[in-house]
């Protein structure tokens, strides 16, 4: 199944995982305390997280750590940043539409 | 030459709205005309190396303007903008909806709000969309930016806010 990053934002669950491991790497039992759900639906979670790639996954010893992928995150910004730049490159066009209007009155 | 004119873009997420503001250095009737005739609209709308291609337009309440962004390639993407309400040179709102050359919509669609005012020849635009139908735009705008998810969000805003004055500006405004 293909997955992005929009599709792990669109849970409040994992949107509450992200913000707990962009803080500091965790355990899936530390971050399973943090949530009523049941372990078992804290690691669906971060399965389709990791899919998403937004998180990683590091070995330490006997333990599992999650942590955030930052690049991936960052695609959100980005993602609007071209929404944004849609309508300003839209709005200066506009400019010189404009100007050719008004010259042409004159 | 238009460093001095205002452009502000902000999503609010709770209203699940993006807002746009533009000024620009023309009287209202001028920038009215750009926005609601097809032949005006088709020089700019479309973000280059876009064309905008007008179908149909019928700038009436009731009435739609059928589209097409066309690529470089000659790729269309058709959408549909039906016109809910107009008062002129002052504001008109819109439901935009992605469709297929048939014109078919994709729906939900998106509301948009258009209000124009002038002070001493600069007429500025405000702009609100609310619930973009494109797909990512809703997830985006869905991404928990309802109450009760501020602070785990919040947290999250920080440490993005660190890498990048950029994104410091944007989630600042949120």
């Amino acid at each position: 199944m293909r997955r992005d990053i929009f599709q792990a934002i669109a849970d409040p669950t994992r949107r509450a995982i992200i913000g707990l491991i962009a803080l500091q790497a965790m355990t899936p039992n530390a971050l399973a305390e943090h949530f009523d759900t049941s372990r078992q639906a804290v690691s669906k979670h971060i399965k389709i997280l990791t899919e998403c790639e937004l998180i990683k996954q590091e070995q330490q010893g006997r333990e599992i750590y999650y942590s955030l992928e930052l690049e991936k995150m960052k695609e959100i910004d980005r993602w609007l940043e071209q929404f944004r730049t849609m309508w300003e490159t839209r709005f200066n066009q506009l400019d010189e539409v404009l100007s050719t209007l008004k010259n042409q009155k004159k | 030459m238009n460093n001095d004119l205002l452009f502000d873009f902000t999503v609010d997420k709770a209203a699940q709205t993006v807002f746009i503001t533009r000024e620009f250095a023309a009287d209202i009737a001028l920038v009215w005309d750009a926005y609601t005739k097809q032949e005006i609209l088709d020089q700019w709308w479309a973000p280059k190396p876009f064309a905008s291609k007008t179908k149909v337009m019928n700038f009436e309440v009731g009435g739609r303007r059928f589209y097409a962004m066309v690529s470089p390639d000659g790729q269309e993407r058709w959408a549909v903008q039906r016109y809910t309400s107009i008062t002129p040179k002052t504001n008109f709102t819109l439901l935009n909806a992605f469709a297929d050359k048939d014109e078919n919509p994709e729906l939900p669609g998106s509301e948009w709000d258009l209000r124009f005012s002038e002070q001493n020849g600069t007429t500025t635009v405000n702009i609100s969309i609310y619930n973009e139908s494109l797909e990512r735009m809703e997830k985006m705008i869905e991404m928990g930016f309802k109450e009760g998810f501020s602070m785990t969000m919040k947290n999250l805003e920080e440490l993005l806010a660190r890498l990048s004055q950029e994104q410091e500006k944007k989630l600042a405004t949120t």
